[in-house]
């Protein structure tokens, strides 16, 4: 009973996993290449659900609904890079902080304003809805199935752009070394909006996907975000890789740990003082681990930057 | 140089001496709620003063410092919980306990520098959210009440007035004695390490461990700021620990002015009447567009930043840069 | 024979596939300037950043005033003896001339987790600043910010905080970088005047100034030391001149 269970917290661990490397994937280039700290990212995840689900309305399909909406959230990110973010690279890390800070308050405050302050449901598409068996005899959730399966073929997806062609190219040279990519005549500015853009998409994707299992309401990217940064920091700032180990890291070790810290905890102390002890310890996990991995590599598992 | 600074100090004693003279004022006239919403103002200029140490003259943008506020609050709430009211002893603990998980989570973040700093004391602020929500004893996402501390009768802290000059005290002796600071050689280093912390090492400064300290006084500070907070609402929850609550201390720090020591203290007194009144000002300008303060309130943040570095304290003569 | 103040010995830096420092190995003895020089990329920078500590070699070992220094952080370093100026300048913008100095002197007086007194009111570190300040001939200029200073003078500045900290051994890293003519003369008189009395290593690419400076001479190519010797041995030296200085202007 109990290795079913694990099995399928750890499909579970593998889905949140999965959602975070989308955020993450985006975060992580913006953060390497631009040198620059951007707290909006969570409302891109934010307004990507919203997007979504309203298109889903009007469309009356699910599958359109987020065709439309993937697009829409990377020009809404375009638009954000291109107003604001544009002229804040050049400034310290507390003007992008601040500035960024304000990006997130101004976005929780639109789509309170545009869809209401109380919480959407959207629901899973009925093709969706069943079980699958992923082994004989263990049902798992096919909307769940599905969410992992985008998000390994938007890793694949990712890691093809960034190892097979120019941009990727150019996003690695960034990441790595600033001033060589400036000094190999790339268009950085051009360049930075598409890296943007394409980080918005990826994280209005996670937040489509994760809509109909959660809720979609103000704020909601906004604890995402902070495991995205630390998912960041595992990984090392600027990688992609290391995003995508991280992230699935991350995913496995907060959902097994909730689920089984109590009563790994049953196992030396007592009950009450376990079922009290148990989820205050899950709580603080990952943090635990990016603490850990810190303390053996300050740069992250897989440090982008050279020199 | 004497000359120059004089009118910088006097206007600083002037608005201590208008700060002291608010609760008998509000008594006359028969507005105790500015006692009390003053006595919050002051708290968080303790804790935005505190940040400004490591932030402003430190260079060094901790995003989670309302974790110490947390920290401060718990102890005074926990020990409160299990019966013990005594402040003598609740708040050296508070003091203790903030400087040890000070001293922890930022033994680990002094290692890093840039946007690793800032991301992850933001994670560790989040972490001590979360432990704080996973606490069911504890109220959990709730919180719980608190009761004032009592200070073997020498103080009655359920007399505004009373509360109102502890905290005015706490904020005279933090200004001050981050004044000593800033201006000892303990406060040389670290605006040393600011400048050019390369320059530093070479000229033999251990620098993590000078930053580290500095980090730890920092978030001691916001401890007892966080002590007095729990006493201020009779309340704790992880709320307070919100990362959106250090948020609100670095904008405190910037609006007045960082690097300033009464900056801080403006900053809190501006952003605070702000949470208070825009949302009233806008409500009078359009019905309904009072809730919505945040829409105005991101994009004056953004323009800030672009356009007014100094704060509000860089409006009277600068900033404070060679002497303060 | 007395024990050379600085032993480098088989020391070792590569970057990815390029070898910086290539089993170099040098020795400097108390009281001399010595220079190292060598064209663009030879390795010049990376040698002084080993020396002082802000980069660890892959291998070899520095021994420093008796001891083996190579595990040593930079500011250890310092506190054995050893100042360095940068290439690029390196100071507190922000911070007037004297309290750039006092900074130095802090370091070196005693811990510095004293968090009351007045640090700018303290003779006991007002006073040395001032005499480094007066030592480099930026006394006149001792309240002004750093940042207003003219760049021969923040080179000046780098010199007297080097020297604020008492070293007996400097290793200058072009001093004479970026500086027009009459700038050069006087940082060559400066450094002339503390011939003697400290040890200097001097990294120069102005050959003038380090044919009238240096007591020996080691040539760097590729990382690795083609020879040391007198100014008059290494202008002699066939391998130097086919290696270096032929296809440079030498004085």
């Amino acid at each position: 009973m109990d290795g079913l269970l694990l099995l399928e917290q750890t499909f579970n661990g593998l889905q949140f996993g999965v959602m975070l490397f989308l955020m993450a994937a985006g975060l992580t280039l913006v953060f390497g290449i631009m040198d620059m700290v951007n707290l909006a990212h969570g409302s891109l995840y934010m307004v990507g659900a919203y997007i979504a689900t309203t298109f889903t309305q009007w469309t009356g399909s699910f599958v359109l609904g987020i065709l439309l909406a993937v697009p829409a959230t990377a020009l809404v990110g375009i638009a954000v890079e291109v107003v604001v973010l544009r002229t804040l690279y050049d400034r310290d890390h507390l003007d992008q902080v601040l500035a960024t800070f304000g990006l997130i308050l101004f976005f929780n405050e639109l789509v309170r304003t545009v869809w209401g302050p109380a919480a959407l449901f959207s629901d899973i598409p009925a093709f969706l809805q069943g079980q699958v068996e992923i082994i004989p005899g263990v049902p798992y959730p096919a909307y769940r199935l599905a969410i992992i399966g985008v998000g390994l073929a938007v890793a694949l997806a990712l890691y093809l752009i960034v190892s097979r062609t120019r941009m990727g190219m150019l996003i690695r040279a960034g990441a790595s070394n600033r001033e060589m990519a400036g000094a190999l005549g790339v268009n950085i500015k051009l360049l930075f909006t598409l890296v943007f853009g394409l980080g918005a998409a990826f994280a209005g994707l996670a937040g489509m996907m994760t809509g109909p299992i959660t809720t979609v309401e103000p704020g909601m990217g906004d604890p995402i975000l902070i495991l995205a940064f630390v998912v960041i920091i595992i990984g090392g700032i600027g990688s992609v890789r290391g995003a995508f180990v991280a992230a699935i890291l991350v995913g496995l070790v907060d959902t097994i740990g909730r689920a089984f810290l109590p009563q790994f905890f049953r196992l030396f102390v007592a009950d009450s003082t376990a079922d009290a002890v148990g989820p205050a310890v899950a709580s603080m996990l990952i943090y635990i681990l990016m603490a850990a991995v810190l303390f053996f590599r300050p740069q992250g598992l897989f440090p982008a930057r050279t020199g | 140089m004497q000359a120059l600074r004089q009118p910088r100090l006097l206007a600083q004693l002037i608005l201590l001496l208008l700060l002291a003279a608010v609760p008998p004022v509000m008594t006359a006239i028969d507005e105790p709620f500015y006692t009390s919403l003053f006595t919050r103002i002051m708290i968080f200029a303790i804790a935005a003063a505190s940040l400004d140490l490591i932030l402003g003259y430190g260079g060094m943008v901790s995003f989670g410092h309302a974790a110490y506020i947390g920290v401060g609050a718990y102890t005074v709430g926990i020990l409160s919980f299990y019966g013990v009211d005594n402040g003598f002893i609740q708040f050296p603990l508070a003091v203790l306990l903030s400087a040890v998980f000070a001293a922890v989570i930022g033994a680990i973040c002094i290692r890093t520098s840039g946007v690793y700093f800032i991301m992850i004391t933001l994670a560790f602020a989040q972490m001590l959210y979360f432990l704080g929500i996973s606490l069911e004893e504890y109220g959990g996402d709730d919180g719980m009440p608190v009761y004032r501390s009592e200070f073997g009768g020498l103080l009655d802290l359920y007399d505004a007035n009373h509360l109102y000059y502890l905290v005015f005290a706490v904020l005279a002796a933090t200004l001050y004695f981050g004044h000593r600071l800033v201006n000892s050689r303990f406060g040389m280093v670290v605006r040393g390490m600011k400048s050019n912390s390369l320059r530093m090492r070479a000229v033999g400064y251990p620098v993590y461990w000078y930053r580290l300290t500095a980090y730890v006084i920092s978030g001691t500070m916001c401890g007892v700021a966080g002590a007095l907070f729990a006493n201020w609402s009779e309340f704790v929850s992880p709320d307070i620990m919100h990362w959106v609550r250090s948020g609100d201390l670095i904008i405190m720090v910037i609006v007045g002015g960082m690097g300033t020591l009464f900056g801080p203290v403006l900053g809190a007194t501006a952003f605070l009447l702000m949470e208070e009144y825009l949302p009233e000002i806008l409500e009078g300008t359009a019905p309904g567009a009072g809730e919505h303060w945040h829409f105005v309130f991101g994009p004056i943040l953004i323009l800030i930043v672009l356009f007014a570095k100094g704060g509000i304290f860089g409006l009277f003569g600068g900033r404070e840069r060679g002497d303060d | 024979m007395t024990e050379p103040v600085l032993a480098v010995e088989g020391l070792v830096k590569r970057f990815g596939g390029l070898t910086a420092t290539d089993d170099l190995s040098l020795s400097v003895t108390a009281g001399e300037i010595h220079a190292v020089i060598g064209p663009n990329g030879a390795g010049k920078t990376t040698l002084i950043a080993q020396l002082s500590g802000d980069l660890a070699p892959d291998d070899g070992r520095i021994r420093f005033a008796g001891r083996d220094i190579t595990g040593l952080r930079a500011d250890e370093r310092s506190h054995l003896g050893l100042a360095r100026s940068f290439q690029i300048t390196s100071i507190f913008p922000g911070f007037p001339a004297l309290d750039n100095v006092a900074l130095a002197v802090q370091a070196h007086a005693g811990h510095s987790f004293r968090f009351w007194s007045p640090a700018r009111r303290d003779a006991g570190l007002r006073e040395p600043a001032m005499a480094a300040l007066d030592e480099v001939g930026l006394a006149a200029r001792a309240g002004i910010v750093a940042a207003n200073l003219s760049h021969g003078e923040q080179r000046q500045l780098e010199i007297a905080m080097a020297l604020a900290t008492k070293p007996s051994l400097l290793l200058l890293d072009e001093p004479m970088a970026g500086m027009g003519i009459d700038e050069s003369a006087r940082m060559i008189d400066l450094l002339r005047g503390l011939k003697g009395r400290h040890t200097i290593v001097l990294i120069e690419h102005d050959m003038d100034a380090v044919f009238a400076l240096a007591d020996r001479i080691t040539v760097l190519v590729y990382g690795r030391a083609i020879a040391t010797g007198t100014p008059a041995e290494i202008r002699a030296n066939a391998e130097v001149r086919q290696a270096y200085l032929g296809d440079a202007h030498v004085g």
